[in-house]
């Protein structure tokens, strides 16, 4: 858990983080979201100290992070920004070691880690242990970025704009990637980003900033039905609104029982998928299925029009 | 198609070359002929000055040569016609000297005339061409120097040059050229390992300070343009002052004149190149980089010797590799002020116009810059190729 205590950042008399409290769960996706110079950025690397509040205090598992030296509180925290920051003069695996040598972990345990992150983030390891960045496409030098954030288990992995130089298709490569290795450790993440889709898509809870405040803090479906502001309600968007929030909820929340011809959707679906599949079909209901392909009944197009209205 | 119509057509600066050696062999001495060292000589073409008839096989290796360099565009065979061409000319001159030298004379002078400079000149830079147009890898590069450096001393420890001038002048000073050498090497590398030394870490402040490098650059360029013969002469008043002043200073050849000044001046010259190419080398780092390592929790003398400096390296190497080659030219003037070197000979050779002992200093001054620019050049492109 990682709590933001009245946290202020000034440079000179200009407060560039004004006051902002913030908890994120353990082993979920906090995504801050804001346009750029709304003090996104400084919040994020306050957490590691790369940047000094100027007033307030940041507790990880409830210990002050001020209570440690920087280095030793950065080696338990995974770091991933944009443009990778990969050593260009070392190979792969030396990347993803970084911080367990740092660590002085033992040399089997060190490349035992490298070739199973490897291999988690697809990158087969017997052809890109010896690589050097140069030699990779920009989406595995991203791959290979968080793989190297997350090298040491970090407990926490702050990422700042991490999928913001990809391009569409492999960013939502990335994003899934990310998802996936999030849910199967656990980890704690903090992600900064612009993207308000991106914000929608990874954050378990997303908070709004602007001029170094924090406007709202909750689940994207809080965001879009109660935006608590003008800001917010311009941010997410009004025109598509709708949509948008179809996209964040799951079909398994409105599964309804009985039979339904066609190819089931999988219940983790986003109702937006369903509503798309069912316009495609002509069908007034399609069948659900759980990911072993067992049924668990259907979903109706009266049922996600619903889920589309506010209240 | 395009390729042999390439080929067929003439070499532009194989023609040009050839043509320089031409004029030269035809309208220039090839020797001249002293009675001693310091009067005027008798001026011999490149078939007067040799024995008998030996000039004519090499006026013929020397026309085949050039006609080779103009047609033949393969960078092997050209190399090989320099090369021939280069070792004719030379070996051309050992041979005319020693004919041209009476049994047991020690007065007699035979220098080596304007067409021997020039051929042996446009021969050398054609070899270099034919090199530059294999593209050499630097391991390359190092053994064509080597392989150089190795024809170089076979010639002279042969004693086919024996009885050419400035070999003559070699004689008659061994002991002295030696120790000049070895001065000169102490002046060009202690000066440099010394600005290495002072200027790594400066570069490094450098680049952690902007208001340190506002006042240490613009001091540093100042120092710079100041001329060699100046700085050396205003070094000397206060080193002399402080020789006098502290007595166990003067002990240790701190002076106005001598190797103290000579260094000092040295290592001002060499302090910018290296200084700048370290600020420049490590501001070259992608704040990305930076911004990670120190994310990932590196501190920050690990960053730097780890991320910082081995990614500056190729800069910081072509820093030094300025500094030495100039360094090496820049020693010879540290002759006036009594710091030795191979400037000793070039100064005497002035004040006596013994132009063959001027020789004796330049030359060896030359092939060492030379040498040293292709090493350094070598050894920049490997640390940059490396992991790129």
């Amino acid at each position: 858990m990682i709590e933001l205590d009245h946290v202020t950042k000034r440079y000179g008399d200009a407060a560039v983080v004004d006051d902002v409290s913030l908890t994120v769960e353990r082993g979920t996706i906090m995504v801050i979201v804001g346009t750029s110079g709304s003090g996104k950025s400084t919040l994020l690397r306050m957490i590691n100290r790369l940047v000094a509040p100027t007033k307030g205090r940041i507790l990880i598992d409830g210990r002050d992070t001020a209570g440690l030296p920087e280095h030793d509180l950065r080696r338990g925290i995974g770091y991933a920004i944009q443009g990778h920051g990969l050593f260009p003069h070392r190979t792969v695996a030396e990347n993803i070691a970084t911080v367990p040598r740092l660590l002085k972990w033992e040399k089997d345990r060190v490349d035992e880690r490298i070739d199973a992150l490897l291999a988690a983030f697809a990158l087969e390891p017997g052809l890109f242990r010896d690589k050097y960045p140069h030699q990779l496409s920009g989406g595995e030098q991203q791959r290979v970025g968080v793989a190297r954030a997350l090298a040491a288990d970090p407990a926490v992995l702050l990422m700042d704009e991490p999928f913001g130089a990809l391009d569409p298709i492999i960013r939502d490569k990335a994003q899934e990637d990310l998802l996936a290795v999030q849910r199967r450790l656990g980890t704690t993440v903090v992600l900064v980003t612009h993207d308000m889709d991106e914000a929608f898509r990874l954050g378990h809870r997303v908070a709004v900033m602007a001029d170094g405040r924090v406007r709202q803090v909750g689940t994207p479906a809080d965001l879009l039905t109660r935006p608590a502001d003008a800001f917010v309600s311009r941010l997410t968007g009004t025109n598509d609104r709708a949509l948008k929030l179809l996209s964040v909820r799951p079909v398994g929340s409105v599964v309804s029982p009985g039979p339904a011809d066609g190819p089931p959707l999988p219940e983790t679906a986003s109702l937006r998928d369903a509503l798309s599949a069912l316009l495609w079909s002509g069908a007034r209901a399609l069948p659900v299925a759980d990911a072993s392909g067992r049924p668990l009944g259907r979903v109706t197009l009266d049922a996600v029009l619903a889920s589309g209205r506010v209240g | 198609m395009r390729d042999r119509d390439d080929q067929r057509r003439i070499d532009r600066l194989g023609a040009l070359l050839a043509g320089i050696g031409a004029l030269a062999a035809v309208l220039l001495p090839f020797v001249i002929a002293k009675p001693n060292r310091i009067v005027a000589g008798e001026p011999l073409g490149l078939v007067a000055a040799l024995p008998g008839a030996a000039g004519w096989p090499v006026a013929a290796v020397l026309l085949l040569a050039g006609v080779l360099t103009i047609l033949d565009r393969r960078p092997g065979v050209r190399l090989a016609v320099a090369g021939a061409a280069l070792a004719a000319v030379c070996l051309a001159v050992g041979v005319a000297a020693d004919g041209l030298t009476p049994e047991g004379d020690r007065y007699g002078r035979v220098s080596p005339g304007g067409a021997f400079w020039l051929l042996a000149a446009v021969s050398l830079l054609a070899a270099t061409d034919a090199l530059a147009r294999m593209s050499l890898r630097p391991a390359g590069r190092i053994g064509a120097l080597v392989i150089a450096a190795g024809a170089t001393a076979a010639l002279l420890a042969s004693g086919a040059w024996a009885d050419l001038s400035f070999m003559r002048e070699y004689a008659a000073r061994a002991d002295v050229f030696w120790r000049e050498a070895a001065r000169h090497g102490v002046l060009a590398v202690g000066s440099l390992a010394a600005a290495i030394a002072m200027g790594l870490p400066l570069g490094i402040l450098c680049h952690r300070s902007a208001r340190l490098r506002q006042a240490l650059m613009p001091t540093l360029t100042l120092i710079q343009t100041i001329p060699s013969m100046a700085l050396f002469g205003i070094l000397m008043a206060p080193l002399g002052a402080l020789a006098a002043a502290l007595p166990l200073a003067h002990d240790l050849g701190i002076r106005g004149i001598g190797l103290a000044p000579a260094l000092l001046a040295l290592f001002l010259y060499a302090l910018l190149p290296v200084v700048a190419n370290t600020a420049v080398g490590l501001a070259d780092v992608p704040a990305a980089v930076t911004d990670a390592g120190r994310g990932m929790g590196l501190t920050d003398r690990q960053l730097l010797t780890r991320v910082e400096l081995p990614l500056a390296f190729p800069v910081i190497l072509t820093g030094i590799r300025i500094v030495l080659v100039q360094n090496i030219g820049l020693a010879t003037v540290a002759a006036l002020i009594g710091g030795g070197g191979f400037g000793t000979f070039v100064f005497q050779g002035i004040g006596q116009t013994a132009m063959d002992l001027v020789l004796l200093g330049a030359v060896p001054t030359i092939a060492l810059a030379f040498a040293s620019a292709v090493i350094l050049d070598a050894a920049a492109e490997a640390a940059r190729r490396r992991p790129a």
